[in-house]
């Protein structure tokens, strides 16, 4: 092939120059890991009942799972008349994202939104789901 | 080894399925991390063998008793007022004899009063519904207590299911819903646009043990019980007065009951 | 063998470029409409299904028309077709193409299509119609290729091909008949409900899609070196004869039985689509310029004198398209919706926007189509034909 060299630099230049455009892009922003706040009125109320702050399951599953387990609410409410949930203690709660879990998480901003913004993920549940309202910070 | 061309393009091709459709077919296998025994129904909510109407305009006598009845459900719904009759969006709504039973067509004889009273129309909640079949997802499907139910995160938006409802009882979301919500009912979500929606039967309502919110603003007009409850209100007026159901021969056993006949 | 159509004159790369120009505009405004919402096109509450499912409800039929240049060719020996079988299949592709585009720009949630597969639902015409459509896009894909490819080596398609083929005949008329039974089961919409829906769709597809091909023909020997021949070109407009006056008569029928019966319901649509009702007509001029180019195109054809003068069957059949095209996608589906389910009238016209989208669609159909044709072409050009 007929200048074989120049061809293949400039395919390696083309290939580095797209794929690091991540990285090169978000230079210099500042992106720290996101600060969850948990001091909602109810999460302060409940801690107040309870004496520690709890989830309905324990943070680590709830931090790797939540959409999952959200996905098997949504077809259990939805598709099977069931709304009553069975947490891994055996404590019983309504599954709701917007009367549940956005009744304690009621700051979406400052919790919802600081993960998903930091990996990039648009969750369109919000389109439908009415997120409470909150005061501009 | 030597390799020629197609050899290596076949060999990419493959691996290319196999890397992105391997992984990703072992994941949906995953499964449920719910166990069965973890969900169950609420024990308040209504249960029935088949959930059945009987309206009664002869009851409704002005234009706001009716409307009670649609505000009662458009509110708590979230159902948008979008203000023009190509994109509008409604789960019940009033018509006059003529459109709520086309099929029985001009007949000038007819008596008048019966022929100008308004009636309400929401979905029928058939026993055999049409849209039910057709739909590809099973995104709109019906609930063992007769409930012809929309699950709007499944929805693809064909509209088949709007060609196929006999009764015109499905809207379509042509357009963002949100800007044209008068006041959000913050305890029930919206719907999103490109998805089809319709009367759910206060599924919500029903799950805590309430009566669909058309049935409790009407004031005794719109009477709410199951069918198949030999007992039951519904059951007792359809065997003593005249009732009719909208397009009957078409085999969808709609389940609402319009009672007819002057006034008494 | 893609490569052949890498190089070509000045008017092709002028025609690629045309075409890509209508792709980019219809895709910006597809975006728009991404966006913004259906509400943008012509459609309503109540007539919820417009210009694109129409659209694709006629390419179902001109991709299911290949099946006829395939029985003659290879279920009955009728050599004449060999060298133009490629080019029904080649159309076939990309009619299917653009039957998943027009479903593609017509729902609601696009981005959800995959739940058509990951729930599969067996009671639904329209997961048939997938499956069908998608089976006869690889079908013809896989013979179009594989004999071509043949072909330009000099030698016989391997054996695998054959039942392939064979398979492919009844899997034609599986994809419109599929395709009419979208409409055909439907309880509460006259204007569908009939039983002669599929013999319909399938003799306006023998009528319209042979016509089409008659059309490239005529431009492949004007444009190109191939030259399709002049008794294959007969024999398909005898096919294109037959089958239209098939598709009339079936219309007649639905004339009769809606107006002989008298009932009401049956009547409204026909009414509405040909003379207006109270006023409202705005497809009446559509309609009847259908009805009378069908009269024109039969003329032209029943009569031998007309028809084996190309010239004349060219007016033919680019008469009947455009009247075929005029009744199944757009006249079929408006019908079906107009009056509403309360007997109403809610009228409908696609919007700039939609037509823009709807041309964008065409267009890039059109750009599948020249692209296989070119390679086609170029392969026959050079000899390559093997039976």
């Amino acid at each position: 092939m007929k200048n074989a060299g120049k061809i293949v630099i400039g395919v390696a230049i083309a290939f580095v120059a797209v794929f690091a455009f991540p990285f090169y892009y978000n230079l210099g922003k500042a992106n720290a890991k996101p600060e969850l706040k948990f001091d909602t009125p109810v999460i302060l109320q409940w801690e107040k009942e309870h004496g520690k702050k709890e989830c309905i399951e324990p943070k680590a599953f709830m931090r790797a799972e939540h959409m999952q387990m959200l996905n098997q609410w949504r077809d259990s409410v939805v598709r099977n008349g069931d709304r009553i949930y069975v947490n891994s203690e055996g404590k019983e709660f309504i599954m709701s994202l917007q009367n549940g879990c956005l009744n304690c998480h009621s700051n979406k901003k400052d919790f919802c939104d600081k993960c998903h913004n930091y990996i990039g993920v648009k969750p369109y549940c919000f389109s439908c789901h009415i997120a409470p309202k909150e005061k501009e910070s | 080894m030597s390799i020629n061309r197609r050899q290596f393009l076949k060999l990419a091709g493959v691996s290319t399925v196999l890397g992105i459709g391997g992984p990703a077919v072992l994941n949906g296998m995953g499964g449920k991390i719910l166990e069965a025994t973890q969900t169950h129904p609420d024990p308040k909510s209504l249960a029935a063998k088949r959930w059945g109407f009987v309206v009664d305009v002869s009851k409704l006598n002005t234009p706001e008793d009716y409307q009670k009845c649609i505000d009662a459900c458009h509110d708590i719904h979230n159902v948008p007022d979008i203000g023009n009759t190509k994109d509008e969006v409604k789960w019940i709504w009033k018509d006059n004899y003529e459109r709520t039973f086309p099929t029985s067509t001009e007949d000038e004889y007819m008596n008048k009063e019966m022929k100008e009273r308004n009636f309400l129309l929401f979905c029928n909640h058939c026993a055999q519904p049409a849209c039910v079949r057709v739909c590809p997802t099973k995104a709109t499907f019906k609930r063992k207590d007769g409930v012809v139910m929309q699950d709007m995160h499944r929805c693809i938006g064909c509209r088949f299911c709007m060609a196929a409802c006999p009764f015109g009882a499905r809207s379509f979301n042509y357009r963002d819903p949100r800007p044209f919500i008068k006041k959000e009912n913050k305890q029930f979500p919206t719907r999103m646009i490109g998805v089809v929606e319709k009367c759910t039967m206060c599924y919500e309502r029903l799950a805590v043990g309430q009566m669909p919110a058309c049935a409790e603003a009407s004031n005794g007009a719109i009477v709410f019980g199951d069918l198949e409850d030999p007992n039951s209100e519904v059951r007792k007026i359809i065997e003593s007065k005249y009732t009719i159901r909208r397009k009957p021969e078409l085999g969808t056993q709609p389940s609402i009951y319009y009672v007819i006949g002057g006034k008494e | 063998m893609l490569e052949k159509a890498l190089v070509g004159s000045k008017r092709y790369w002028l025609w690629m470029g045309a075409l890509l120009v209508v792709i980019g505009i219809a895709f910006i405004m597809y975006l728009r409409q991404f966006s913004e919402g259906l509400g943008i096109t012509g459609m309503s509450r109540d007539v919820s299904w417009g210009l694109y499912i129409g659209q694709f409800t006629f390419l179902v039929g001109v991709a299911a028309s290949a099946v006829m240049l395939v029985i003659p060719y290879y279920l009955h020996d009728f050599k004449k077709f060999g060298k133009i079988v490629i080019m029904g299949e080649f159309l076939a592709v990309s009619a299917v193409i653009m039957c998943i585009l027009f479903i593609f720009v017509d729902m609601g949630q696009p981005m959800r299509i995959t739940n058509v597969i990951l729930y599969p639902t067996l009671n639904s015409v329209m997961f048939w119609d997938s499956v069908v459509l998608m089976g006869y896009l690889a079908l013809n894909i896989v013979i179009g290729w594989t004999t071509l490819a043949a072909d330009s080596k000099g030698v016989h398609p391997p054996q695998w091909v054959k039942p392939l083929i064979y398979l492919s005949v009844p899997w034609a008329v599986s994809i419109h008949t599929v395709t009419a039974f979208l409409y055909a089961g439907i309880p509460g919409r006259h204007f569908w409900l009939t039983a002669v829906m599929a013999a319909r769709f399938l003799a306006s597809a023998f009528a319209g899609g042979p016509a089409l091909l008659i059309i490239l023909a005529l431009l492949v020997r004007k444009l190109t070196k191939f030259d399709p021949g002049y008794e294959p070109i007969q024999a398909l407009g005898k096919i294109v004869t037959y089958a239209m006056f098939a598709n009339v008569f079936l219309l007649g029928l639905e004339f009769f039985t809606a107006f002989y019966s008298n009932i009401p319901g049956h009547m409204h649509p026909f009414k509405y689509l040909y003379t207006g009702i109270e006023g409202h007509d705005k497809l009446v001029p559509l309609m009847w310029t259908s009805s009378i180019l069908a009269v024109v195109a039969l003329f032209l054809l029943v009569f031998p004198g007309f028809r084996k003068n190309e010239n004349l069957l060219a007016v033919a059949c680019a008469s009947l398209f455009i009247s075929l095209w005029i009744d199944k996608g757009f006249g079929l589906v408006i019908g079906g919706f107009v009056p509403n389910m309360f007997e109403g009238i809610t009228e409908y016209w696609p919007t700039a926007p939609e037509a823009m989208i709807t041309l964008g669609v065409w267009a890039i159909g059109f750009l599948v189509l020249t692209v296989l044709y070119k390679v086609a072409v170029s392969i026959r050009e050079e000899g390559g034909f093997h039976e």
